[in-house]
């Protein structure tokens, strides 16, 4: 037999099709060096808070360690309406409104599932989160990248959407605070990409990962803009805004139907979300307020560090206002953004991410993350200015 | 006064006033301000490092007091703590609820000065009824720092 063309065979096209995230390369390269500064990660640094780790703790203690309902635990799905009602004013019903997931990730590609047909195009950010085009490809989907530019801080708009929409489009995707830019959408280009969504019929996933992390301004939610609830998935967790990366909770948030749809495909494929991690979820939720808002004072320091420190080395770098990334150009070296991340690692040891990896407007920058302790994010910026200095384009 | 700038300060005593300033968003020339105002006013008190002694095998003796006094006319319970927070050996001393008053926070060279210090001074004063003695058997945490085994991230170095 030809083993070749057996082994071929075993892999489904649409799998061998997907491109390996750009990210895995960067971690054999780091696992083979010593003393790493790691900018290149896409989670807090702090642990999970003591009183949620305990109060998960207690819970097995107690027992807690069968499944819940499909849907997730009924006290924290009322936690968690209770929650985004005194965040947003929103209101989704605990009975059929509201899902608790296995992280953001698992919401989204519950939603994708849920409502593409094969073909069905998703309009989405370049650069963006490296899952999106992934999961809309495993759902059968075809990704629609739309560019977004650094003078326009990375925001994605509703000309540009407007004009990528064609018969076959189904649904816009995207993230803000985002990932990998750190950009936000402000309330008047939120209602801008509300309208062009409307008028087209297009379903629009939130993601809202990041919607804790904004740093001197107010997160607007998408769904409680005026008629965007009706087709609007949204997507939230507790991975970036609690420090529970590990516990892989999330939820989605989305009218009846929709929603239904995603639990029917939660519950044959994943059956619930942890329940560990749920009764954390919920303690959470109880009381954890308090340590969010100092996590994200904390953040706010290092972000203002990371990017002065990034602009006086000369690496321009627009203001992020939301997550924990800083994204500056790399324009004053010349190099790509992966040579660039390949010699700053093998020369001065710093680990930062390409921004080719999230798409190709995404050359030309690179993704630094400050959610780092203050001495490391001073001593990176020290060995980037080193580095900036020796290749600097003449 | 920035109480921004003071939180800073309060976790890292030796952040520089341009490390403040981009930390905190306010202009230098506002935190030396701040900083100045702060110390002039005694809002800042005294810049302090958190030690492990411990470590360099020197063991200081530490010792919680519990002290129970009777208030004094038009007073209360001030002048008798302002008696006992001269010595220089009660590095702390605070007006408690329950079933003492005072608790004064003691550190010496060893068990016996702290043994001098109750049995000499602290019991002797006029108005101190009753003091109980708890020597401090182990630090677990000093000041928000946990001393020894403090939690590290365990995360992976790079990530999606
Ligand atoms: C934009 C974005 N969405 C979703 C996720 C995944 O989150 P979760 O841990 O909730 O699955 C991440 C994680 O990096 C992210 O950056």
């Amino acid at each position: 037999m030809d083993s070749t063309r057996t082994r071929k065979q075993l892999i489904a096209d649409r799998v061998a099709g997907l491109s390996p995230s750009g990210i895995r390369k960067f971690f054999d390269l780091l696992a083979s060096l010593e003393g790493v500064i790691s900018l290149g990660v896409g989670e807090p640094d702090f642990v999970t808070p003591w009183r949620i780790r305990e109060a998960a703790i207690y819970s097995l203690e107690r027992g807690y360690t069968s499944y819940t309902s499909n849907y997730g635990l009924p006290e924290l799905r009322k936690e968690l309406a209770n929650y985004l009602r005194c965040l947003y004013s929103i209101e989704y019903d605990p009975q059929g409104e509201l899902l608790i997931t296995v992280g953001v990730s698992e919401a989204l590609d519950l939603a994708l599932r849920a409502i593409l047909n094969p073909g069905d195009e998703v309009i989405m950010p370049d650069p963006c989160y490296v899952a999106y085009s992934a999961c809309v490809t495993l759902a059968g989907g075809t990704p629609v990248p739309v560019p977004t530019t650094v003078e326009n801080g990375f925001a994605i708009r509703a000309a540009d959407i407007e004009s990528r929409i064609g018969v076959r489009t189904k649904a816009l995707l995207m993230g803000y605070p985002a990932n990998p830019t750190g950009a936000v959408l402000t309330r008047p280009e939120l209602a801008s990409i509300c309208d062009v969504a409307t008028k087209h019929g297009l379903i629009v996933i939130s993601d809202e990962v990041y919607a804790r992390l904004v740093y001197d301004i107010e997160h607007t939610s998408f769904p409680c803009l005026p008629g965007a609830r009706e087709n609007c998935i949204l997507l939230g967790g507790f991975s970036k805004a609690f420090a529970m990366t590990g516990w892989r909770i999330g939820y989605a948030a989305a009218p009846r139907e929709i929603l239904e749809a995603m639990t029917k495909v939660h519950q044959y494929t994943m059956l619930c979300a942890p329940t560990v991690g749920q009764m954390a979820a919920l303690e959470a939720l109880r009381s954890g307020e308090n340590d969010v808002v100092a996590m994200v004072e904390d953040y706010n320091q290092r972000r203002r560090l990371m990017v002065k420190g990034l602009n006086d080395i000369g690496l321009a770098c627009y203001e992020p206002k939301g997550a924990f990334y800083a994204f500056p150009s790399i324009a004053a070296t010349g190099l790509t953004s992966d040579q660039f991340a390949e010699k700053l690692l093998n020369e001065e040891r710093v680990a930062v991410v390409p921004g080719s990896a999230f798409g190709s407007c995404g050359e030309g920058f690179v993704r630094c993350c400050y959610a780092t302790a203050v001495p490391d994010i001073e001593e990176a910026l020290r060995r980037i200015e080193r580095f900036v200095k020796r290749h600097r384009m003449p | 006064m920035n109480e921004k700038i003071l939180k800073v300060l309060e976790q890292n005593a030796k952040a520089t006033p341009l490390q403040l300033a981009t930390m905190t968003g306010v202009p230098v020339s506002e935190v030396k301000e701040t900083i100045e105002q702060a110390e002039r006013e005694r809002v800042i008190l005294r810049y302090k490092t958190v030690i492990n002694w411990e470590k360099l095998g020197n063991e200081r003796v530490m010792a919680l007091i519990e002290v129970k006094i009777t208030p004094q006319r038009g007073v209360g319970f001030d002048a008798l703590a302002e008696r006992i927070y001269r010595f220089a050996e009660a590095r702390s001393v605070y007006l408690v609820s329950g079933t003492y008053d005072l608790a004064v926070l003691v550190t010496a060279g060893s068990m016996h000065e702290v043994a001098n210090f109750v049995s000499q001074k602290l019991s002797p004063l006029e108005g101190v009824q009753g003091t109980v003695t708890h020597f401090l058997l182990k630090r677990y945490k000093e000041d928000g720092e946990i001393l020894d085994g403090k939690e590290e991230s365990h995360r992976l170095a790079v990530a999606p």
